[in-house]
């Protein structure tokens, strides 16, 4: 365990590597300088802020010291706001992201257990059929799509929600559920395959001949097991809610990491974008090492007592 | 009911399966007593309508499964008419059942000492605390060693002999008037097998319960069983004490299985086996099903279905083979030669006598 631990954690920093040497030229083929909107500026102003910023020095060299800097744990300084860190940045626009991204993490996924039960339950009925047409339209439908529908009806038009900003609660609401109807979906379909499995088994007709009630039996028994297959899911899913956030960050206005993200890519605020990439990144393998190290730990019980031995 | 002894009394039982290929009739007017403290055993190969004639019993058939006709009375209510609610309230508590594979029939993320206690929260309305202990004093009865120590074990910390005692302590926690064993000992060593049958034994002279052996292994039901049905195609064939279906047997069916039971003296190196495959219940044949696999048959078996004969007072037979005017036959070499052991075990005892008592 020990050993594989310390082989994914390097191969968590091999990833971050790649990702950030990707990165870095992917964002210098780019169109335009960080100085495009500043026309105006003489030839000598223009070299000299250049030079200022280690513009003026060729590709390879500024890549070189980026790399540097990460290494002796430095972000940079953000072009577009007067020289903050951009740890700095990524730090005090967390609290937003997070706050909705851990929102609809457990909407969707509270929902999509429902949801996915109920089909499960009510295998080839109605209530099955249309739990199955919901969790299509979830994963097909983009969330900036569902966001600008939520924004229109929801907000717009009949007034419930506050259509973008960020004051307080009411504020996350519609967010949340534009980001929430992936995972809800994804959930669901995951929730019912599994639980269609579950309830087909030995232990709930055992279940069912110890008199419990429909209900007992899908609550003590069947749920938890059907469960214990969602861990694996869980990383992706908040991986998915990461990237999804980007733009629906922006349709809210929300002030995250998204929202700074889409506005650093349009101004070409280079160390803003490779932070957050790079942050995106690191936690998307944290996720994903995570969710590995979990099932590892749940996994032998599975197979012990699923297979027989 | 007609007899105050019998617990369970199934009349004239019919179960159809819908299938996309058709109306499976998977029963076929299936009649049996269950008695009070007796072990009833079911027998006959796969597919001949032993587990759902046992499965109608707790109101768990599958959602395709259609009862077309006949009762099943338990205290004297049709447990066919009762609701699901209802049944909730006897399966586990009055009628309770233990499962072929014990591998697989224990929750895995549950520790065992809550899933005996479940059925006393459940019938017996005790609280978690109460039902555990009593879960440990079960655990204690069925054999397992240091009880204390394993109570709050999964089921996969368990061998496969020891995960059935622990659900025969489920199904027999609430101390059921029945317990249904649907092929209990199939997926356990032959060693294991004669262990969970001496504990079942055991316990139902401790707690009094009548048994429904659903097995097709022959040897099991000497060992196990007070009466015995033989089943074939969905319908019983033969039924008698265990001595009268071992040793003078009268059905051709139950010649083939008793014949192609190995014994220590089987003299040839092969296996007999009962030639051809059961008959496709979609459109099951008229007459006598098991005509088709029988050196046999007569003429009348693939035209009349053949009525229960008498042989005994406990026992009967559904084969022309008994009509008076049936041409006598001699059965297989082995059978012969247990109907002379039967005979001869006969012989110090009293005549049958022929009081109407009925079954």
């Amino acid at each position: 365990m020990r050993k594989y631990l310390l082989k994914r954690i390097f191969y968590l920093f091999l990833t971050l590597f790649i990702v950030a040497t990707a990165t870095f030229f992917l964002m210098k083929l780019m169109p335009g300088t960080p100085l495009q909107n500043e026309a105006k500026l003489t030839p000598s102003e223009r070299a000299a802020i250049l030079a200022q910023y280690g513009l003026d020095k060729p590709v390879w060299l500024q890549y070189f010291i980026y790399i540097g800097g990460i290494f002796k744990g430095s972000l940079g300084l953000s072009f577009q706001f007067s020289d903050q860190a951009v740890s700095y940045l990524i730090g005090s626009r967390m609290g937003p992201s997070m706050q909705l991204g851990g929102q609809a993490l457990v909407v969707g996924i509270i929902f999509g257990i429902i949801l996915g039960a109920i089909g499960a339950i009510r295998k080839d009925t109605w209530a099955d059929r249309l739990a199955t047409i919901l969790s299509i339209l979830g994963i097909a439908v983009p969330s900036f799509v569902l966001a600008i529908l939520l924004q229109y009806y929801l907000g717009l038009k009949t007034g419930w929600f506050p259509v973008a900003g960020w004051e307080g609660f009411a504020y996350t609401i519609l967010p949340t559920l534009a980001l929430a109807a992936s995972p809800l979906a994804e959930t669901a379909r995951f929730i019912r395959t599994d639980m269609v499995d579950v309830l087909s088994s030995d232990y709930i007709e055992l279940a069912r001949a110890k008199g419990l009630s429909k209900f007992g039996i899908v609550y003590h028994h069947a749920l938890r097991n059907s469960l214990i297959p969602m861990v694996t899911l869980i990383g992706p899913l908040a991986a998915a809610l990461m990237t999804g956030s980007m733009v629906v960050e922006n349709i809210f206005s929300v002030p995250g990491i998204g929202e700074q993200f889409v506005k650093s890519i349009l101004v070409n605020d280079y160390p803003t974008i490779m932070g957050v990439t790079i942050f995106y990144s690191a936690l998307l393998c944290l996720l994903l090492l995570l969710t590995d190290i979990v099932y590892g730990i749940i996994d032998p019980r599975i197979r012990l007592s699923g297979n027989g031995d | 009911m007609k007899n105050p002894e019998n617990i369970i009394e199934v009349r004239d039982l019919e179960i159809n399966f819908h299938t996309y290929a058709g109306e499976v009739k998977a029963i076929r007017d299936v009649s049996f007593d269950l008695r009070k403290g007796e072990t009833l055993a079911i027998v006959g190969e796969s597919g001949s309508g032993k587990s759902v004639t046992t499965r109608s019993l707790m109101g768990l058939l599958a959602p395709n499964a259609e009862i077309k006709k006949g009762s099943i009375m338990f205290h004297g209510e049709d447990i066919i008419k009762k609701s699901e609610k209802d049944m909730q309230h006897i399966r586990g508590k009055d009628i309770a059942m233990i499962f072929q594979d014990p591998m697989t029939s224990l929750d895995p993320t549950m520790r065992i000492g809550m899933q005996i206690a479940e059925p006393l929260m459940k019938h017996k309305g005790l609280k978690k605390k109460e039902a555990i202990a009593q879960a440990l004093e079960m655990l204690k009865l069925v054999g397992i060693t240091d009880p204390e120590g394993r109570i709050n074990d999964y089921p996969y910390q368990f061998s496969g002999g020891m995960r059935q005692r622990i659900v025969i302590a489920i199904a027999l926690v609430c101390y059921p008037e029945v317990l249904i064993a649907d092929e209990p000992t199939t997926a356990l060593d032959v060693t294991i097998q004669a262990q969970i049958l001496d504990l079942m034994k055991d316990l139902q002279n401790r707690i009094d319960t009548s048994i429904i052996f659903i097995t097709h292994d022959l040897g099991v039901v000497a060992g196990m069983a007070d009466r015995v049905a033989v089943m074939y195609a969905g319908k019983i064939v033969e039924y008698g004490t265990v001595d009268e279906i071992f040793f003078n047997p009268q059905h051709p069916y139950t010649w083939g299985l008793l014949n192609s039971m190995p014994t220590l003296d089987t003299a040839s190196g092969s296996l007999r086996a009962i030639p051809g495959t059961p008959p496709d219940l979609l459109d099951p044949p008229v007459g006598d099903a098991f005509a088709a696999r029988s050196d046999y048959a007569m003429k009348i078996d693939t035209e009349k279905e053949p009525p229960f004969f008498k042989v005994s007072d406990t026992h009967y037979a559904a084969t022309w083979l008994l009509h008076p005017d049936a041409p006598k036959v001699t059965p297989p070499a082995e059978i012969v030669r247990r109907q002379k052991k039967f005979a001869a075990m006969q012989k110090p005892k009293a005549p049958i006598s022929n009081s109407d008592s009925k079954e």
